[in-house]
């Protein structure tokens, strides 16, 4: 890796900067909707504690990705829909 | 700079895509069959899906100088009824000789069912039995760490040669998992879910540049498939040189394809 953190910040810090205000920007959107907002909602808020502190031997990415993911290790029995949610489904 | 495109589903896109992509350099392009974002009502509609696979698409790619392959199966999306996927399957022989037919794929799961699984251990034996690789798709999002490592248990009680096997939409949970047990890694560079350029890359800096592809997997959704172009002068940017960035645009995805008997350059 050529590329010094300066380079990273140089590249890539006004994008993350703008994402980083989408994510408050739809957090606040959601607060200020009416209605309830399901199983998504905490699993975002918890993703998010997962980035600020991922244990130990991951990264943050990881960290993110593990904390929205099905950790059960059987197949199901049957297919209920064919999309995804982005996140386990908790009714 | 040219590439190859390991994954694309160009019966989803437009002739001004393919022109698109001749211009930025792509002189091969791979196409799983997959879903078609609807389910399929008969065999037959596979049958003809096949057809333009093999013999349509390659003339639309010959037009703009890219050489046109693809893989062959029923998609996991619709292997849930199992008995229907293996009628299908039991077409895909015929179309296997076709020369531009590269090996059995896309398969994989999708939402880590039964049948699923019981459909992708059959593609996996057919796959065996004609000696041919393999193309896997891994689930979307939430589904895809069970699924990946549901995928890679099957594949070591089948005992088939991990070289041969390149298991695709990976993300940073799952590349490693992948790389350990000797397969190969596609990364697919999507606007939405999936992988950014930048996240790619960052992949390649953590677990390195051997057995790891990168694919636009353009399709019927949002999708953009000039990604892989994009991502490599986001190398370029990042200051690898241009020999790295054609190792992984090029010579990688041609090293993979160079072990199924129908691919030439």
């Amino acid at each position: 890796m050529k590329a010094t953190k300066q380079d990273i910040q140089n590249l890539y810090f006004m994008d993350s900067r703008h994402k980083l205000l989408d994510i408050a920007a739809f957090l606040d959107r959601l607060d200020r909707h009416n209605g309830e907002a399901d199983f998504r909602h905490p699993a975002f808020m918890k993703a998010l504690e997962a980035m600020q502190s991922p244990p130990k031997g991951i990264t943050r990415t990881q960290a993110v990705h593990h904390s929205l993911s099905d950790h059960s290790d059987e197949p199901i029995e049957k297919a209920t829909m064919q999309s995804a949610y982005g996140a386990v489904y908790e009714s | 700079m040219k590439y190859i495109e390991p994954h694309g589903h160009m019966v989803s896109r437009t002739t001004d895509d393919y022109q698109k992509i001749a211009q930025a350099g792509c002189e091969i392009l791979c196409e799983p069959a997959f879903w078609a974002g609807f389910d399929r009502t008969s065999p037959e509609g596979f049958y003809d899906y096949y057809c333009q696979l093999t013999e349509y698409e390659p003339k639309r790619a010959a037009k703009f100088g890219i050489q046109h392959y693809t893989w062959l199966c029923i998609n996991p999306k619709e292997a849930e009824d199992a008995e229907f996927a293996r009628e299908v399957m039991q077409i895909i022989p015929d179309f296997l000789d076709k020369p531009n037919v590269l090996g059995i794929g896309e398969i994989g799961l999708n939402k880590n069912t039964k049948n699923e699984l019981a459909i992708f251990e059959e593609h996996v034996e057919l796959a065996k039995k004609y000696d041919l690789p393999i193309l896997i798709h891994t689930p979307h999002l939430e589904d895809k760490l069970k699924g990946t490592r549901l995928i890679l248990d099957a594949l070591k009680n089948a005992q088939v040669d991990p070289a041969r096997v390149v298991i695709d939409h990976v993300e940073e949970h799952t590349i490693q998992s992948v790389l350990n047990a000797g397969f190969w890694a596609g990364m697919t560079l999507y606007p939405e879910s999936k992988c950014s350029g930048a996240r790619a890359i960052d992949m390649l800096e953590m677990y390195g540049m051997e057995q790891v592809w990168m694919n636009s997997a353009c399709d019927w959704g949002i999708s953009d498939p000039l990604a892989v172009i994009k991502c490599a002068l986001e190398m370029k940017q990042r200051q690898y040189n241009a020999q790295m960035v054609e190792k992984v645009i090029y010579e990688n995805p041609k090293d993979f394809l160079q072990q199924c008997p129908n691919f030439s350059i």
